[in-house]
């Protein structure tokens, strides 16, 4: 007998008038002892109410109509209330998606994690403590000794998203209900959560469901998956059956959208230009932070020497962790933040670093997306105001004309013009995006900073902003700097590549160049790390030397030297962390900022070779194998 | 469903890309708004409230006396009493009620919630004071909002040392006990209706000041501000079309409960005798004129204090409903 049977489950809503509203139709599947199952599916699927309904629990609104959820064959949505509460936390336990908003940060992390264990009465409080610093070195945290007297804002995201699985299993539960416990994690950071996750399962021998809209993360952890859209099971299968022989059209999809592999030449070639040479917008020498700025040193130095040309028609994407600095360049860029060094220059003219001083045209010509469109948008307006708004503010246009315009961009984002009289309340996710890029080009700009504007969609959402994106550059000419911790998405669009760690550029050049050797150690960490739609990827990635130096360790910002070395697999003692690399030309417009010669760099990468799998493909490879990647 | 038509075309892009998954549109993720629906509670409130403000209206159209009338040469007749019963004829505590009532079947002046202290019809006083204490508090509440939205989204929009001034002015005001003030500033100034006003208005814009700091505060950080300020907006758009707007359920969340303690404020003075003056009726001055009414088993002090009961619970009722609507954001903000 399954551990937990799901059996034509079907939850359903109600409308104002007490008709319902069928939003899980009849799933049914079941989850063994010490086995993973996936559920995916894009936002709306239902994919997180059904992985609720093995607590018994649905949200708000939403009520069981019909089916069983047998745990040990005992059918939890008949049970008494009482009897249910002991199951949740107890038999069955939940990890949700954003560790630091399940943390508390008044409180310790040991007393955390071992709460609700101690307030079930499955274990004392010294035996929970026990069991959770087991866990600790089973989720390979750091001090597991002293970690429990730790607060939460004094260990990293990974490590927090992993002391969420220990609070989870602390309590022994037969059944672990991970919800998109990787979606807002870096790449790097993924791994480590991912590695650990699914050693931490193993040894434990509980059985888990996972959700997730992401492919190529199933493809690491699941050994069941279950493919859903709209409340329905479309298809299930073994991990295997599904990644490699999907047969359902959603399926197939849902591949389409994972984002293929960043490889050398998937950039786009097409040329772009406007046959002029001076860049559109640059940026020279920024130095900018937070803080008062003394000596042209603010307090919180983020950009140190950062030099970005943006060439008119062009699409420069910026890669880097979260906490490099990529969204402050974009911000200086804008005026938004005044930089303490440096400057912006646009049009062969230099702006004035802080917006309030630049004037209506400059402003007009520079636009920003900001990533949430959520957000971004007051809700309340309609979008025909949001829209008008920059429409009269820079091209000073009123009236008919001004409608005409708005339906013009609706068209340009293709939306319909109807959408003119709704608020942004009305619209969805993906809907809302196109709205905040429309927006931004209302004033016919010269140069769009796109914030991280794909990074809060799933993955088919975004793909369709991606391609919205592309469609609006051929047809507009604008330039765009894009800005995402996505490297696939990056290498799919942009025609260069700006590579930030610690606010520093360490490697920069045409997309093609970038992405093949020789790599900056930083570079190559990513690209490592994007994970592939491959069942044994994570274990052959861990393996790598990038991997082991690399991931375990967050981005510091340093003054001196080189801010990579303390992840660098090819450090080298005594010059690396004090003295600024040198920057390497290699080629045109391609450089990288190491101490290592390019050729010493391309030689320790011709070393163990087996991370360049999936991006050099041979004439045998197998045919179905996808190289596939994901988001966030 | 009429998004149908929309997704498709949403997904135009995707097709390009994909041709088999046209069929499966983007799933829209927002819910359609929903208008404000009152509980049961909520209804019952809202009727009693507008029973008040009618009353409050038409008052004196419909009152059997006039405020300062004195109907009954006794005072606190009990009710259904008529002017006709008195302390000469009869002794009243000996009375049943039935007896009043048979009594006074044949008069024409019957006092249906008796008299008070000095024989005035209590439920013409009542109707009388529903328009004195509604009154006062309406305009003392609009006056407290205008100030307090003004120097608070002022604050919040202006930052930096205006705040800090603005700030520390308020909390000085705040730190002092409210009726203390209000007492001082009517020793002080006399207390005529004007004054009364303003001193209820400048206690209570205090509190207002700190809500629509605290909310134009958390707007400010928005992105959508952020937006306008990139845009190159003026501080004039930005309050009122950015700030304003999304602050204004909250805070008319709140202008219901103000006004509740803006009633039961001016009723505190009145019943210290600082408030509105005899002859006028408020409800606040008629519990305590007819306060010692009590021991003579007179309800007359009874019927002002209901009227205050129903009318601020009412308006919270109300009140529970729009910020149950409102996500309880506002009840977030106060805490």
């Amino acid at each position: 007998m399954a551990l937990l049977e799901v059996d034509n489950l079907q939850i359903q809503a109600r409308k104002d008038d007490g008709t319902p509203i069928p939003i899980v139709k009849g799933v049914s599947f079941e989850v063994k002892k010490g086995e993973v199952v996936a559920l995916i599916g894009e936002s709306g699927s239902g994919k997180t109410t059904i992985s609720l309904a093995s607590l018994a629990y649905c949200k708000p609104g939403l009520e069981f109509s019909g089916g069983e959820v047998r745990l040990h064959g005992e059918d939890l949505l008949t049970m008494e209330p009482i009897a249910q509460r002991n199951i949740r936390g107890q038999r069955v336990a939940y990890l949700a998606q954003s560790a630091a908003a399940t943390f508390n940060p008044a409180i310790t992390i040991g007393e955390q994690v071992t709460e609700s264990a101690v307030l079930h009465g499955i274990l004392s409080q010294e035996e929970a403590t026990k069991r959770a610093e087991e866990l600790y070195v089973a989720l390979e945290l750091p001090d597991p000794d002293r970690l429990g007297g730790r607060y939460p804002h004094q260990v990293s995201g990974g490590q927090l998203q992993r002391l969420m699985a220990a609070m989870a299993l602390v309590g022994k539960p037969d059944l672990l209900v991970l919800d998109e416990p990787t979606t807002a994690l870096d790449v790097t950071t993924q791994i480590e959560v991912l590695k650990a996750f699914k050693k931490v399962i193993k040894e434990q021998g509980s059985a888990a469901i996972y959700v997730t809209h992401d492919l190529s993360v199933v493809a690491q952890i699941a050994d069941h998956i279950v493919v859903l859209y709209a409340g329905e099971i479309q298809e299930q299968g073994t991990a295997d059956q599904i990644i490699n022989h999907a047969t359902h059209d959603y399926t197939r999809r849902l591949m389409a959208a994972v984002r293929p592999s960043p490889v050398a030449g998937m950039g786009d070639d097409e040329e772009h230009g406007h046959g002029r040479d001076d860049a559109a917008l640059s940026a020279r020498n920024i130095t900018a932070g937070y803080g008062g700025i003394v000596d042209g040193e603010p307090a919180v130095t983020i950009l140190r020497d950062v030099n970005v040309d943006v060439e008119r028609g062009d699409v420069i994407g910026v890669i880097g962790e979260s906490g490099c600095g990529k969204s402050t360049l974009a911000r200086v860029m804008a005026g938004l933040l005044p930089a303490a060094r440096g400057e912006i220059v646009l049009d062969g003219k230099t702006l004035e670093p802080a917006l309030k001083n630049r004037d209506r045209d400059e402003l007009r010509k520079v636009q920003f997306v900001f990533q949430m469109a959520d957000t971004a948008l007051n809700p309340r307006q309609i979008i025909g105001d949001i829209l008008g708004r920059p429409i009269e503010f820079y091209l000073g246009l009123k009236g008919e004309e001004k409608r005409r315009k708005v339906a013009e961009l609706l068209h340009m984002v293709e939306l319909p013009p109807a959408f003119a009289s709704r608020y942004p309340m009305e619209l969805s996710g993906g809907q809302k995006q196109r709205i905040n890029l429309a927006r931004a080009l209302a004033g016919n700009p010269e140069v769009l900073l796109c914030d991280e504007v794909t990074s809060a969609l799933d993955s088919i959402v975004g793909a369709n902003v991606i391609e919205l994106l592309k469609g609006l550059r051929k047809e507009t000419g604008v330039s765009f700097v894009f800005i995402s911790h996505d490297l696939s998405t990056v290498g799919s669009f942009a025609d260069k590549i700006v590579v930030l760690y610690a606010g520093r550029v360490v490697e920069q050049g045409p997309t093609d160049q970038v992405l093949s050797p020789p790599f900056h150690p930083y570079t190559r960490l990513l690209i490592t790390s994007v994970p592939e739609m491959r069942i044994g990827w994570l274990e052959d990635t861990m393996q790598t030397r990038e991997a082991a130096a690399g991931i375990a360790r967050s981005v510091e910002i340093t003054a001196t030297g080189c801010p990579f070395f303390n992840r660098c697999p090819i450090a080298i003692d005594g010059t690396c962390e004090k003295e600024v690399p040198p920057v390497r030309m290699h080629g045109s417009g391609h450089q990288i900022a190491c101490h290592h010669t390019l050729d010493e760099v391309e030689d320790s990468e011709a070393a163990p070779q087996k991370i360049l799998r999936g991006f050099e493909h041979t004439p045998d490879d197998d045919d179905d194998k996808i190289p596939g990647v994901f988001a966030h | 469903m009429s998004d149908t038509s929309v997704n498709t075309e949403e997904n135009g892009a995707a097709e390009k890309k994909v041709d088999a998954i046209d069929k499966f549109a983007e799933l829209p993720d927002a819910p359609p708004k929903k208008g404000l629906k009152l509980s049961w509670t909520g209804k019952i409130a809202v009727a009693i409230v507008a029973t008040w403000i009618v009353v409050a209206f038409i008052g004196p159209f419909i009152a059997p006396y006039h405020e300062a009338e004195f109907v009954a040469d006794d005072g606190f007749l009990p009710s259904m009493a008529c002017p006709e019963i008195t302390e000469e004829i009869f002794d009243l505590e000996d009375m049943t009620p039935d007896a009043i009532t048979q009594y006074c079947s044949e008069s024409e002046s019957i006092m249906y919630l008796g008299a008070d202290y000095l024989g005035r019809d209590t439920l013409s006083r009542v109707i009388w004071g529903a328009r004195t204490t509604i009154g006062i508090s309406f305009v003392a509440t609009l006056f407290a909002y205008f100030v307090g939205i003004t120097l608070g989204i002022g604050a919040a929009v202006s930052g930096g040392w205006i705040d800090m001034v603005l700030s520390r002015i308020n909390e000085s005001i705040l730190s002092l006990p409210s009726i203390m003030l209000g007492l001082i500033a009517v020793a002080a100034l006399g207390s005529a209706i004007p004054i009364l006003v303003g001193t209820a208005a400048l206690i209570y814009a205090t509190s207002v000041f700190r809500i629509a700091r605290a909310l134009g505060q958390d707007i400010m950080v928005q992105d959508f501000v952020e937006a306008a300020h990139a845009r190159g907006e003026g501080l004039w758009w930005i309050i009122t079309r950015e700030v304003l707007p999304n602050a204004a359920m909250p805070l008319l969340t709140d202008f219901g409960l103000r006004l509740v303690f803006v009633i039961l404020f001016i009723s505190s003075l009145s019943f210290l005798g600082l408030g509105v003056q005899p002859p006028m009726a408020d409800w606040g001055s008629m519990v305590r004129e007819n306060m010692q009414g009590l021991g003579y088993g007179s309800y007359a002090s009874i019927w002002p204090a209901i009227a205050i009961g129903t009318l601020t619970i009412s308006i919270n009722l109300i009140v529970d409903d729009i910020s149950a609507k409102s996500g309880g954001s506002l009840a977030k903000k106060m805490v």
